[in-house]
């Protein structure tokens, strides 16, 4: 049986390394997807974004720096897993960058990337602590943490009805994703005098939440966050609207304001709130680049209504700040064919200014970020949107976090994660 | 004595203190009941006809619900969308019967529990090949169901009723009835408890245990589609509606496997005992606790009556 | 001609008990075994990578094959079926994390023995329900440990000693002068190390079950009423089984996290992998030694394979090529019920039957 099953594979696997040869002269970018599983819908949106953003530099610009660009789906289906085996089939194959997607998998590889040489970028998740680049170096979560993002969000309820005095309902996915700026609201809440109501939805009770609207009804708390993800951002919004609660008191966060939470919904959703890093539409050179390269002549998976949707245009940012830092990193080394490390470098010296945003096509997209040895994080403002009904309407300038109040928040984690691990790989930065 | 306070006291305090609430958690807790109680309909509907236990039913009102979405987007009018999912699921149960059941017949009731959870994965991978994983609203409106809310103002506060959770809680009243009617009292619905007592003994008495089989997988199909348009009004209807379908076991354990009253009841004890205890109670443990009370609840029942509330009692010769 | 018994004369009772009375037999596992410990580690798996190998195949299938030998003992030799494993594989997990972050200097072995133990004591707490009910109602009671004990990970934070990320995860683990766990430790050191535990538990598990305990267990199985009226008696028969079997569980479970994975949060241990284990179990061979071996790697390699091989030489999408193999399973599952619900390991007995009288079949 044994025999038989190594014989298979033996044939096989010389197929997969005579395939496998022909791909050397691209610069690889693998990117785990989970098109399938709970989360597809917004699984779908999120690889979308990404991998046209490089199909667009491969057919408009001959790839980066003139070397194609192979941004290589993995499927995980949001398990954590499947994830590992990912990470495993990209060992030794010069993969630039990881974008594991998914908070659970980041935990898993964060600990094996600096051994294999490749950086984690997790724009928008991933753990907090990996802000403080000293501490990790290899790890990066541009353009904010979640504390930033709590921090930004309680700035915002802050300028619109003061926060002093008030009830702050936290009703959050109960999961490590979820329950992380819980430590935000501990720090802040005897600081800036509100009250923290925590409701905790467990993950099968997703789309059966009226005994936790039914406990914010109990408690009548001033405003709502959400920390939620796939279809406990719907169900949450409708009921919030069967409750009687003012939906423009109630925010999400990045991971719940996308179209897929509230196009269903249409004007039953309007007024909800939610945080978001770039923005939406497609009137931007770059995506309409992509549509006119990519998604029009039917080169990708992406139906023409995806580009300029809140989680396609995230993604496509995330790919963008790769692309950028594969470029940094060619410049400084002066080689075409980077590696990981070299990307590595790319990173910490991206500078993604208004004018290189305006040059790229995305003019007033997102806020400028510029990257940093000691800072992994680049301490990212964000702006509150709005549901109106049919589209999200940016409604505020840049919010910055604050930064005070997170640092030290972020520090202290870097230093509890790495008290435990024994041989951790730290870098000092000028 | 502080927490002795909190367990006994401060909750029935606070529920006569705010009424309005009190009647809203009642009213909910009906409301995910009689829900709870449909999937678990499902469950008893194959389980009586057939002994098989089936796993599958909480993907299939994920089918019923996609495909019924589905095809009104691809332009067909509500109703003869409806009308061309009954006709899918007839296709489907006969597909079941004809590949699967009938290859199984008088196997032990395991394996035939393990083959339903294969069917759901071969219905997982299709449908998501099929239908891609983008969510989608429920047409309750183009359905003609009623739209808007009641709401009844009292105690200073209001209790709100959703006119669709309204619909839904009359539809599953009345299709527990013409279900009950249709078990005891007709010749199908007879024919239907002979097979699940002895495959053989129905076959030799002259019951066609083909056609039972894929009579009784419609009807499950059809009570899937009713509270798959329920469900997915509550939420949308995307993959993840399938997790609700183990709420549906603890019901199955209360009422008891075979006890079509059983569902609906177990359905209403768990739906409003967790909204109730989640509410009051949860907090004392640091709230979420709705995902598991129901299994507990249903375990304290197993230890007392192992056979559930209306379930048959099992008899064991040597 | 190949399982030729000819020859072969077995003078004491002993001998016709042993675990492989043909000389056939003892040859064919020291193949297996020489396979396992030299040409893997040397050459890995021909046409693959070799770090792919190791680290998604050969490694995960090894800890897998454990948690099935678990599965299999409650579900094939006991006739209890559950659907807690995959939490309990979280209790292994976590209570090895914990033993090792109170004791740092604990060698890691130890730790995941302990924690396999701890787990035998949960999975007995929760093996209670089943000396009252049976069947498909026990299936409940198995889902209710799984949501419960989910629920735990998560909400009890001293299990993760207060993380921010809510996760655990594993360190540089030394042994010997070596390191045995954690990001920098040599995937052939951990492969070395969990394959020799497999070997170890399924030696103990093959023995036991042979035994008077596993007599026992599978006199519960085939009729627990009968067997109750010649002497067995439920409660120990039962109560052990649970025990058993979750040690295997835990022990896979702790090896899982701090030998394959690295760290994991509380998705790694819930509900669907509860379900893939015991497709594994089906899959194999309920009641089978043999068959926990062929459903773990075929459960988990025909994925991993049907992934790559449409990814590199059809050019299928990663998403096509997901939900063909979910269906592939489901299917499966399917015809191997039909056409043989002794699973896998029963084809290999008959294969092995027709080999005994191959070329010459009466």
């Amino acid at each position: 049986m044994k025999k038989l099953f190594i014989g298979a594979i033996m044939t096989i696997g010389t197929f997969i390394s005579t395939i496998g040869l022909s791909l050397a002269d691209e610069l690889l970018v693998p990117h785990m997807t989970y098109r399938v599983g709970p989360y597809a819908a917004n699984g779908t949106m999120v690889a979308n974004g990404f991998t046209d953003y490089f199909l667009m530099l491969n057919e408009r610009d001959g790839g980066i720096g003139g070397v194609k660009v192979n941004p290589e789906e993995c499927e995980t289906g949001y398990k954590a897993q499947v994830g590992v085996e990912c990470y495993e089939s990209y060992r030794g194959k010069n993969a630039l960058v990881h974008t594991p997607n998914s908070t659970g998998i980041t935990l898993q590889i964060l600990q094996k990337a600096p051994e294999d040489g490749v950086p984690i970028l997790t724009m928008g998740y991933g753990l907090s602590a990996a802000a403080k680049g000293e501490t990790f170096p290899w790890a990066f979560n541009y353009p904010a943490s979640y504390w930033s993002q709590m921090t930004s969000i309680l700035s915002y309820i802050d300028s619109q009805s003061g926060l002093k005095g008030k009830k702050i309902g936290f009703l959050y996915l109960d999961v490590g994703y979820g329950r992380e700026p819980i430590p935000v609201l501990e720090e802040l809440g005897p600081k800036m005098g509100f009250e923290t109501l925590y409701v905790p939805v467990a993950g099968k009770e997703m789309q059966n939440q009226s005994s936790h609207w039914l406990t914010i009804r109990k408690e009548k708390p001033d405003w709502v966050i959400m920390w939620g993800w796939g279809a406990m951002n719907p169900t949450a919004i409708k009921e919030a609207a069967k409750t009687r609660f003012p939906l423009d008191r109630f925010i999400g966060n990045w991971w719940s304001g996308a179209h897929v939470d509230t196009e269903a919904l249409g004007s039953k959703a309007k007024g909800y709130l939610a945080s978001s890093y770039t923005t939406t539409g497609t009137s931007f050179p770059a995506i309409q680049d992509m549509i006119k390269y990519v998604v029009e002549p039917g080169k990708s998976k992406t139906k023409i209504d995806m580009p300029g949707k809140v989680l396609y245009n995230r993604a496509m940012f995330n790919a963008v700040l790769i692309a950028e830092a594969i470029m940094e990193a060619q410049k400084m080394t002066g080689k075409k064919m980077v590696t990981g490390a070299d990307v590595r470098l790319g990173l910490e010296n991206v500078k993604l200014d208004a004018a290189r945003l305006k040059e790229l096509g995305l003019e007033g997209f997102t806020a400028p970020l510029i990257g940093g040895c000691a800072d992994h994080e680049n301490g990212g403002s964000i702006f509150v949107q709005q549901w109106d009904g049919s589209d999200w309407i940016r409604q505020t300038d840049l919010i910055p976090p604050m930064t005070d109040v997170v640092q030290p928040l972020l520090t202290a984690a870097a230093a509890k994660y790495v008290s435990d691990k024994s041989g951790w790989q730290t870098q000092t930065c000028k | 004595m502080e927490i002795l306070y909190a367990i006994f006291i401060a909750p029935f305090v606070e529920m006569g203190a705010y009424p309005d609430l009190f009647i809203q958690a009642l009213w909910d807790g009906f409301v995910a009941g009689t829900l709870y109680g449909l999937i678990a309909l499902g469950f008893v509907l194959i389980f009586k006809a057939s002994g098989v236990f089936n796993f599958s039913q909480p993907i299939l009102v994920v089918l019923a619900a996609l495909s019924l979405v589905s095809f009104y987007q691809m332009g067909v009018p509500a109703w003869i969308s409806v009308i061309l999912v009954l006709i899918m699921f007839y296709a489907l149960a006969w597909l079941v019967e004809r590949l699967i059941l009938r290859q199984l017949v008088n196997q032990d009731g395991n394996i035939l529990f393990m083959s339903t959870i294969g069917l759901t994965f071969i219905i997982i991978g299709a449908a998501q090949w099929i239908f891609g994983g983008v969510p989608s609203a429920m047409i309750v409106d183009e359905l003609g169901f009623p739209n808007g809310s009641l709401e009844w103002p009292m105690f200073g506060g209001g209790v709100y009723f959703e006119m669709i959770d309204v619909s839904a809680a009359v539809i599953a009243v009345i299709m527990i009835v013409i279900l009950a009617v249709f078990f005891s009292k007709t010749k199908i619905g007879r024919g239907l408890r002979a097979v699940a007592d002895d495959h053989q003994a129905a076959l030799s008495v002259g019951i066609s245990l083909n056609q039972i089989w894929v009579i009784v997988w419609f009807v499950a199909g059809i009570v899937a589609l009713v509270t798959g348009i329920f469900w997915g009004a509550r939420s949308d209807v995307s993959f993840a509606l399938q997790i609700i379908g183990f709420k549906a076991l603890p019901v199955l354990i209360i009422g008891g496997f075979t006890s079509i009253q059983g569902a609906i009841i177990g359905g209403l004890i768990i739906g409003l005992g967790e909204k109730i205890f989640e509410i009051y109670w949860g907090p004392l443990l640091g709230s979420g606790v709705e995902g598991w009370f129901a299994y507990v609840i249903a375990l304290v029942f197993l230890l007392y009556r192992p056979q559930g509330l209306f379930g048959d009692k099992l008899i064991e010769r040597v | 001609m190949f399982y030729r018994e000819t020859g072969q004369f077995k003078s004491k009772y002993r001998e016709e008990l042993a675990a492989f009375p043909l000389a056939e037999d003892k040859v064919g596992i020291a193949i297996l075994l020489v396979i396992a410990y030299v040409f893997i580690p040397i050459f890995g798996i021909p046409g693959l990578s070799y770090e792919f190998t190791m680290g998604a195949i050969m490694i995960p299938v090894f800890i897998f094959t454990i948690t099935t030998l678990g599965l299999n003992i409650l579900l094939g030799f006991a006739g209890q079926i559950s659907l807690g494993t995959g939490a309990f594989m979280g209790v292994g997990a976590y209570s090895c994390y914990k033993i090792m972050t109170i004791f740092p200097d604990l060698n890691i072995i130890i730790c995941v023995i302990l924690s396999g133990l701890v787990t035998a004591v949960v999975g007995m707490i929760f093996g209670l329900p089943s000396l009252k009910i049976k069947g498909f109602y026990l299936i409940v009671a198995t889902l209710a440990a799984q949501f419960f004990l989910e629920w735990a990970f998560i909400r009890v934070a001293w299990l993760y000693n207060y993380n921010d990320s809510g996760g655990i995860e594993g360190t540089n683990k030394e042994m010997f002068g070596l390191i045995v766990s954690g990001p920098q430790s040599d995937a052939l050191t951990r492969y070395f190390i969990v394959l020799t535990l497999l070997v170890l538990l399924t030696w103990l598990a093959s023995n036991v079950i042979r035994g008077r305990i596993g007599r026992s267990w599978m006199m519960i199985r085939d009729m627990d009423i009968a067997a109750e009226l010649i002497g067995v008696r439920p409660l120990t028969a039962k109560l052990s089984a649970f025990a058993f079997s979750s040690f295997y569980v835990g022990i896979s479970g702790a090896l899982m996290v701090f030998f394959w994975l690295g760290a994991a949060e509380v998705e790694s241990f819930d509900v669907s992998h509860s379900f893939t284990y015991l497709f594994m179990v089906i899959i194999g061979g309920l009641g089978s030694i043999t068959g926990s071996y062929m459903g773990a790697a075929l459960v988990w390699v025909v994925p991993v394979l049907i992934k790559e091989i449409g990814k590199t030489v059809f050019g299928f999408d990663a998403f096509v090529m997901e939900n063909f193999s979910i269906i592939f399973l489901g299917v499966a599952i399917v015809v191997i019920l039909i056409v043989e619900p002794h699973g896998l390991a029963r084809l290999w007995q008959i294969t092995k039957q027709k080999l005994r009288l191959w070329p010459f079949p009466y």
